[in-house]
């Protein structure tokens, strides 16, 4: 072995003396480097967003989305390394579609997340394979009504009523703090996702972004679709002159 | 002399040549079933219990094969168990009856069987489910199956109304079930019911020398049949015709 470091962080299957997995906190890493994710569950229906970061002006615009659907009702956000966010989004569609085939009716997020948390854990025992890079928003309305949860690269997975992820996520937090969740409705919250994006998007450092949006609820019909391009329109510029008026 | 058509059964196989039932009403549904058990001409049990708990609020008739549909059944509970567990809830009675008809159709080449799924939830509140011999699931304000049934579709169909109570359901029940053992050769016995409500499963009982009786109760040859005057009319008429 050589002499740098203590030797502990080299595998996932290895505790620290105080026991601390470093392979999944350098995943947490990678995680903090990436554009905001965040989510908003009102009382009836979710709202997705991501601010993307364009590294180059030759992509064309709305490729390599961040948000995926993983079953009609159900969305996912990534952030993080967005091939890991892909692989995982691809478990998810796995897991709902072997739910139908099984039970003949939709999963609820509980059971996607549930199963999607164990597949996220099991990187983290063995030496061969590293840990997921990316921390996961799923958002749906199941038959329980609207879902939010937050899986991180251990493969813990909270529910949330807000959830913010990325390299914005402590400003996003202390926004999503101040909403009233259960009064918002969600074109509110469409309007609100998209200020917090814009707010915590840093011009200093990254020259541009993208907004990405998504909602699911009863203005879809229960169906996880991005944000219409006049309500997309609408909340970008209201989240542009909240901007100015905040700075 | 073999008179089940609707299953192949291996020589000296155990056969619930049957009579079973389950009809939905607003607070809940009631499950019924004969208490034959055959095996050929001979009656192995008299006294079966056709009506199989799955889960707290949902039971399943079973016709066919008794092995093969006490397997199935076991199969299901087990994962009815598993699913309560991972889920923290019980499980809706359209997820049962999925499972059931997923074994039936995917093993339809080895099996005999013919299920009625039936129960309450918390979702849909109360709910039958058919799945007949091939593995098909179909959803019904009532269903009735086994061999006895097909003698008693016409008075099903001609009696059954929604918006039944408690008890005019399990009425409804018993006596379409003594009629279905009254002419089916391979179903009698006692008529065993559950009803299946949110606060409770019941359990029924009438015993066979109490079961409900027709016209058939009454003694007919040689007694004054008073001649309609409507018959009468109507014979003749389809002489002049």
């Amino acid at each position: 072995m050589t002499s740098i470091g203590t030797g502990y962080d080299l595998s996932a299957s290895t505790y620290s003396p105080d026991g601390r997995i470093f392979q999944v906190e350098y995943a947490n890493k990678a995680v903090e480097n990436s554009g905001t994710a965040i989510g908003l569950r009102v009382k009836d229906g979710v709202v997705l967003a991501v601010e993307k970061v364009v590294h180059s002006k030759l992509l064309v615009p709305e490729s390599n989305r961040r948000i995926q659907t993983i079953d009609k009702h159900v969305g996912l956000a990534s952030a993080g390394y967005l091939a890991d966010g892909r692989n995982l989004s691809n478990r998810a569609r796995d897991e709902a579609s072997g739910f139908r085939e099984n039970y003949r009716s939709p999963p609820t997020l509980q059971y996607i997340v549930d199963r999607l948390g164990l597949y996220v854990q099991a990187y983290t025992l063995y030496s061969s394979v590293r840990p997921f890079g990316c921390s996961t928003i799923l958002g749906a309305v199941d038959k329980n009504g609207p879902a939010l949860y937050v899986i991180e690269p251990s493969g813990v997975a909270y529910g949330y009523r807000g959830a913010a992820v990325g390299k914005g996520r402590q400003l996003a937090k202390t926004e999503l703090e101040k909403l009233k969740f259960d009064e918002l409705s969600m074109r509110e919250a469409v309007m609100e996702a998209a200020r917090i994006i814009y707010l915590v998007h840093d011009d200093a450092k990254e020259k541009d972004f993208e907004l990405e949006m998504s909602w699911v609820g009863t203005e879809t019909n229960g169906v996880h679709l991005p944000v219409p391009k006049d309500l997309f329109d609408e909340a970008s510029r209201k989240a542009k002159a909240a901007l100015e008026d905040f700075e | 002399m073999e008179t089940i058509d609707i299953a192949r059964l291996k020589s000296g196989e155990v056969n619930l040549g049957t009579s079973i039932m389950a009809v939905q009403f607003k607070d809940g549904v009631v499950v019924g079933a004969d208490s034959r058990t055959t095996t050929g001409s001979y009656i192995a049990n008299r006294v079966t219990d056709k009506l199989t708990h799955v889960h707290e609020r949902i039971y399943c008739c079973r016709s066919g094969s008794a092995a093969d549909t006490q397997a199935i059944a076991d199969i299901v509970h087990y994962y009815l168990q598993l699913h309560t567990q991972m889920s923290g809830s019980p499980p809706p009675v359209h997820t049962a009856a999925t499972m059931f008809q997923k074994l039936c159709y995917e093993n339809k080449d080895a099996l005999s069987a013919g299920i009625i799924v039936a129960g309450w939830d918390k979702e849909a509140g109360p709910s039958v489910y058919n799945i007949p011999l091939g593995g098909g699931l179909f959803k019904q304000p009532w269903a009735i199956g086994g061999s006895g049934s097909t003698y008693v579709y016409g008075y099903c169909d001609a009696t059954y109304q929604e918006g039944w109570d408690r008890d005019q359901t399990v009425e409804f029940v018993k006596n379409t079930l003594a009629l279905a053992m009254s002419r089916d050769g391979s179903s009698g016995g006692v008529i065993r019911m559950c009803v299946i409500t949110e606060d409770k499963v019941e359990r029924l009982f009438v015993p066979g020398d109490q079961l409900p009786k027709f016209w058939q109760g009454k003694e007919v040859l040689g007694s004054e049949v008073p001649r309609s005057a409507e018959l009468a009319g109507a014979v003749a008429m389809a002489v002049d015709a």
